[in-house]
């Protein structure tokens, strides 16, 4: 099962600057183990944020972005009080949508 | 819905790994806050050429979101769940020098010695102790694989992490009037400059001058405050070459290793001297919690 973000959203000014943190492997499929073997590819795939339900990002990552990924970004029009939420599937069917209030 | 999707400024950032954050302040002011304050503050001794200061940007960037979190929030679960064959939970049965249960300011105050244990231990080792003695773990266990690779993070990086986190802007005070402690110090001391192994080497070889470094890094100078508390800083870190959470007792096992040193025991009196040394020279000083690392 798969561990839960870390969401961040605060308002600075008239913008939320919101800053997710996620604990997954993102292995990229071409690294291999010491035997030779290749360690299969697992990685995020589609990522989306919701501002109170409403979709503001729709996203596609891949096996390039790091391991325990951060993403940053910011939303205007958003105020305090209002809940962001953050979903991702991986690769295995595996997903995980976390929430915060923006503060 | 369309204005709040126009209203994404800079859109996605993806940060972490070598990737570079793209949105920062403008490129006419290329030295970030931070990094300009640790120039000033530098003694003369240490010229900082300009990729160390690109270096701590890009880590105090990092800071901000350390990843060490995800590790911070599985060790807050782990302390509190009853787990091991005795089935009790750290929360209601450890004692690290705070009271049961409190983790609250207990990083800073370790090494320290418990009569309980009748040993100095830094708080790996007691948490270790905890884990064996109250819920029935066995230390053979723990010690088989006692720090993180890029597969796995043991339960015991977690909950180092976990408790060092509530430590964060304190002040170090390791108890050295504590005559145990003192001894720990002083054997500590010893120990580091002790010069053995194929190089003949000693701890003190690389740590303790000023304005050393091997390849990037720089080396701190471990026999002052100020160079001790930047051994002690960042440490548990989160290392962002292969995404692992490394700790304290796991940097003094690879010094050992990079000496060509024997392999230290886990958890020993040998590394909770070293660092009784090493912490207590940095005391007074603040501790900025668990770090992150390239």
């Amino acid at each position: 099962m798969a561990d839960p973000m870390k969401i961040r959203a605060q308002m600075k000014g008239d913008v939320a600057e919101v800053r997710v943190l996620m604990s997954h492997a993102m292995e990229t499929g071409t690294r291999k183990e010491a035997d030779g073997k290749l360690v299969p590819a697992h990685h995020i795939q589609n990522m989306t944020v919701a501002l109170n339900g409403k979709t503001v990002i729709a996203g596609q990552i891949a096996g390039s972005v790091s391991k325990n990924p951060v993403f940053g970004f910011k939303v205007k029009g958003a105020k305090a009080g209002d809940k962001v939420a953050v979903s991702w599937i991986d690769n295995k069917g595996d997903k995980r949508t976390d929430e915060a209030a923006v503060a | 819905m369309k204005r709040l999707i126009a209203g994404m400024l800079g859109g996605l950032l993806v940060m972490g790994g070598a990737a570079a954050q793209t949105d920062k302040k403008p490129a006419s002011k290329p030295a970030a806050k931070p990094a300009a304050q640790a120039v000033q503050a530098a003694p003369a001794a240490e010229v900082k050429d300009a990729a160390t200061l690109e270096f701590e940007k890009f880590r105090a960037e990092m800071e901000d979101s350390n990843p060490a979190e995800l590790f911070e929030m599985k060790g807050e679960e782990q302390w509190k769940a009853k787990r091991g064959p005795k089935n009790v939970s750290l929360a209601e049965s450890c004692d690290l020098g705070k009271g049961v249960g409190q983790v609250a300011g207990a990083y800073v105050i370790h090494p320290r010695y418990y009569a309980d244990a009748n040993a100095v231990m830094d708080l790996e080792r007691r948490v270790v102790w905890c884990m064996v003695e109250k819920q029935g773990f066995k230390f053979d266990d723990i010690a088989k694989k006692p720090f993180a690779d890029s597969n796995s993070t043991p339960d015991i990086t977690n909950l180092v992490t976990y408790v060092a986190t509530h430590s964060k802007n304190m002040k170090i005070a390791v108890p050295l009037d504590d005559p145990k402690v003192r001894d720990a110090f002083e054997t500590g001391k010893a120990m580091a400059a002790y010069r053995a192994g194929p190089y003949d080497f000693s701890c003190n070889t690389c740590h303790s001058g000023d304005g050393k470094r091997i390849r990037m890094q720089q080396l701190p100078n471990i026999s002052t405050p100020e160079g001790a508390i930047k051994g002690v800083q960042g440490w548990p870190g989160y290392r962002m070459t292969g995404g692992v959470m490394l700790t304290h007792q796991w940097r003094m096992t690879d010094c050992f290793r990079q000496q060509r040193f024997p392999q230290p025991k886990y958890a020993s009196d040998a590394i909770a001297n070293l660092l009784t040394y090493m912490i207590g020279t940095a005391n007074g000083l603040e501790y900025k919690g668990p770090g992150i690392k390239r």
